[in-house]
């Protein structure tokens, strides 16, 4: 099962990409999203067998690489946290290949960029399902190949060029780093098959890498090392500069790949590589404080763009940085519950957006968008929902994630712990501001298109807004569908009592799961019924409730996670964050209601206040506005000096020396040579022949002597 | 003196060997015409027949002078090639003469 789930997005590319010209635009369309459906489908069965049911396994598919005591398979590992990825994967890529459906209507090449988009999913699977860190790097590489090509599909476009290199060279720092924390492992360890190195974690707690006449602590070192390379494919502060910039992309390439799963790498890295991170504190750390610091600096940014992806983006960014942070005070349960509502409701915000973008004839500027929602009723609607997920406020998706990493981050009581909530605080209060100043800047207002722009603003068809439609109901769901299981509350720690109730929440996580599968089954059926959705996410809500007002049951990490997740006992904030002081709780929500209160304010009842404010704080708007400055000066550090260095191996090294003395040396030595040579054949007849005879007599001489003839 | 009233085989030799020179003299001392070249290289054919016959006569061996008549025969048809060969080259160049033939000069 987990080979169809793998696989098949693999075989849709290869079909779509080698005989694409054959089986038309439509037969691309057909072959890939059917395949990533079926793999969609496969996956929710995994996610019921694995995470609710059963045991984790591995499928071993054949060997790769043997070379003395290194030995690297091919093998699936089957357990919680792959099969909550591949769901993830799995439910997005469907939606996202049935949007492109519509999205890329107009355009010459979809075929291709549904094969590019099949190629994605494959590589993402593959990263999310190895069982050896090599595997993973080979997903990991895999993932940043497709996402360059999709970056740049629109290659008439000299900026998605430069954006697609952007993107491919900014993650070979941090795949750089990535790979020396591989080799780190395996010189720690000698494997790099993650059983054996869990098993081998404790054993190496206190060893040290002596370096420079410094000693490292090993585990810190891997760890940071693995950390360099999640900073750049999830877009940390640091080498987050590709990600803006990838939004040169279409549309539904930013859903998929640059919110709801790419870049979410990084994170499932962290908690995959967790029972290593937890011998590692001081990495942990590292991780809390960079992922803290992201939050609040993207949301910063995001406060000011005008492009409405890139607001997303930069939103993103710093959502990314709230899983980090769960993920520095041990809270892997809460990153990845993040990671999961994170993919549903950002999926929908861009592929919103990409609606919106579709209506207002490819604008992409909010100062030319407002007052449309009445003509696109829809989208707005699903803006909405997307908006109110983001900005966290219950019962949508985000109010339960956010939620619980921020109380992680609070209950972790160490410093970085503290940073990162008020960090977080501070990034939920911008989080819900510009997501409204989004869709009030969209939506409301006068609209500032012209007239031509606004006399085609047209609602999205049905392909593109069925796989809208259950994206809403995942970011509308996912929070307390899966609460419990993820992260679930421990307020009656009885063994017993937890384990009796745990049984109960896995049948009717089991019912909640199927009703998911049959919407989905609906939509893929029958696009244009999305009322038949909307009914059934009004029914589960309904049921949902009542089942949230009953008993609370402890952390399902046991039965739920399994060994897929690994924390110590005394660094377990999840735990912990049950039983935080209620303003740490409350405080979030109220945050998120007095952003959206405030873009009201600014954007809606005083439209010139946010000219005040810009006047009157002209240099942080200057510094916010310019995104910190950060491109600039990468681009005087490093890229300028890049240059300058190769422009000098360039002139001196190959000009200078190795063209100069290697071939064009020899080569102007060979013409100088044949010149001279040449001067000898005069062309006049007797001085061959004078030449000739002059060599008979040599010859002759030369016999007579050696032969003792001679006088 | 035997030398100055006996014509011998060292006579023979003398006068091939001063056909001989005179051949490969005139030949790259020759600025003038290819015609002259051609008649050079007769002129050293003829100083190896002498050479032939002379050898032939003091050895009392036929074989030389059959050599000899196998030699004219060929220099006569290379004679007539090389003429023909002149005709045309002086048709397409019109000059034949040596100074200016010098087409293969690299």
């Amino acid at each position: 099962m987990e080979l169809i789930a793998v696989f098949l997005p693999l075989v849709a590319f290869l079909i779509a990409g080698l005989f694409g010209k054959k089986l038309g635009h439509g037969g691309c369309q057909v072959v890939t999203c059917s395949a990533v459906i079926i793999a969609a489908f496969t996956s929710i069965g995994l996610f019921l067998d694995v995470a609710l049911g059963g045991q984790a396994y591995t499928t071993t598919i054949m060997p790769w690489i043997v070379s003395g005591d290194f030995s690297v398979n091919w093998a699936l590992r089957i357990d919680t946290l792959s099969v909550v990825m591949m769901c993830v994967i799995n439910i997005v890529s469907a939606c996202v290949h049935v949007y492109s459906v519509g999205y890329m209507s107009h355009d010459n090449a979809r075929g291709r960029f549904m094969a590019y988009l099949s190629l994605f999913t494959f590589a993402m699977l593959m990263l999310v399902t190895a069982d050896n860190l090599l595997q993973l790097f080979f997903g990991w590489e895999g993932v940043g190949l497709a996402s360059y090509l999709l970056i740049g599909f629109w290659n008439h476009k000299h900026s998605a060029n430069a954006a697609a290199q952007k993107a491919f060279i900014v993650n070979r720092v941090g795949d750089f780093g990535f790979a020396l924390g591989i080799m780190a492992i395996f010189v720690v360890f000698g494997t790099i098959q993650f059983d054996e190195i869990f098993a081998a974690v404790p054993d190496h707690a206190e060893m040290t890498f002596s370096f420079l006449g410094h000693d490292f602590h090993a585990m810190t070192l891997i760890g940071l090392l693995l950390f360099v390379g999640a900073i750049g494919k999830s877009a940390q502060l640091g080498l987050h500069t590709w990600l803006p910039d990838a939004m040169e992309g279409p549309t539904p390439v930013s859903a998929l790949i640059h919110a709801a799963t790419m870049v979410t790498a990084g994170v499932f890295l962290v908690a995959r590589m967790s029972p290593l991170y937890e011998y590692a504190p001081d990495a942990l750390q590292v991780v809390a404080i960079v992922g803290g610091t992201t939050a609040f600096v993207a949301a910063t940014i995001g406060l000011t763009q005008f492009d409405i992806k890139r607001v997303i983006a930069y939103s993103t960014m710093s959502q990314l940085g709230y899983m980090f942070f769960a993920l520095g005070v041990s809270a892997y349960g809460a990153a990845m519950f993040h990671l999961v509502t994170h993919a549903f409701f950002k999926a929908l915000l861009f592929l919103g957006t990409g609606s919106v973008i579709h209506a207002m004839s490819d604008e992409q500027d909010m100062r030319k968008m407002g007052g449309v929602y009445k003509k696109i009723p829809v989208t707005y609607a699903l803006m909405w929902i997307g908006s109110l997920a983001l900005a966290g406020i219950p019962p949508l998706a985000g109010f339960y994630s956010k939620d619980i990493v921020l109380e992680a981050a609070w209950a972790d009581q160490s410093a970085w712990g503290h940073y990162a909530y008020w960090m977080g605080i501070a990034a939920a209060l911008m989080t819900a501001f510009y997501s409204f100043r989004l869709i009030f800047m969209t939506f409301h207002g006068k609209p500032r298109a012209s007239e031509k722009v606004m006399s085609h603003v047209h609602e999205s068809p049905a392909v593109m807004l069925g796989p809208l439609m259950l994206l809403a109901t995942g970011a509308i769901l996912a929070g307390f569908v899966f609460y419990q299981s993820f992260v679930g509350s421990s307020a009656h720690h009885g063994a017993d009592h937890g384990k009796g109730h745990q049984v109960e929440v896995v049948e009717e996580l089991h019912e909640a799961a199927e009703q998911v599968g049959e919407g989905v089954h609906n939509i893929s059926k029958n696009v244009t019924g999305a009322d038949s959705v909307e009914q059934h996410a009004d029914a589960k809500r309904e049921s949902e409730h009542e089942e949230a007002d009953g008993d609370h049951v402890a952390w399902a990490k046991e039965s739920f996670w399994q060994d897929a997740l690994f924390v110590k006992a005394e660094n377990d904030t999840v735990e912990a964050a049950h039983n935080v002081p209620m303003w740490v709780k409350k405080l979030p929500l109220v945050m998120g209601v007095l952003g959206i209160f405030g873009a009201w304010l600014a954007y809606i009842k005083y439209t010139d206040l946010p000219k005040k404010t810009r006047a009157n704080f002209a240099w942080l708007h200057t510094l916010f506005y310019n995104k910190y400055f950060f491109d600039e000066l990468y681009t005087k550090v490093f890229v300028k000096n890049a240059w300058r260095i190769g422009r000098f191996f360039w002139v001196y090294g190959d000009q200078k020396t190795i063209d100069r003395f290697g071939p064009d040396g020899s080569a102007g030595l060979t013409q100088r040579f044949a010149g001279v040579l040449s001067r000898v054949q005069t062309g006049f007849i007797y001085h061959y022949a004078f030449l000739m005879i002059l060599a008979v007599i040599a010859i002759l001489s030369w016999f007579f002597f050696k032969s003792g003839l001679g006088v | 003196m035997d030398l100055l009233t006996e014509i011998g085989l060292a006579h023979y030799l003398t006068l091939a060997g001063i056909l001989f020179t005179i051949g490969v003299f005139g030949m790259f001392l020759n600025r003038k015409n290819v015609i002259v070249i051609l008649m050079s290289v007769e002129l050293m054919l003829l100083a190896v027949n002498i050479n032939f016959v002379a050898f032939s006569a003091y050895l009392g061996d036929l074989v030389g002078q059959v050599f000899t008549m196998f030699i004219l025969t060929v220099a006569a048809a290379e004679a007539a090639i090389g003429l023909a060969i002149l005709v045309v080259f002086f048709r397409n160049k019109g000059t034949i003469a040596v100074e200016e033939i010098a087409d293969m000069k690299g």
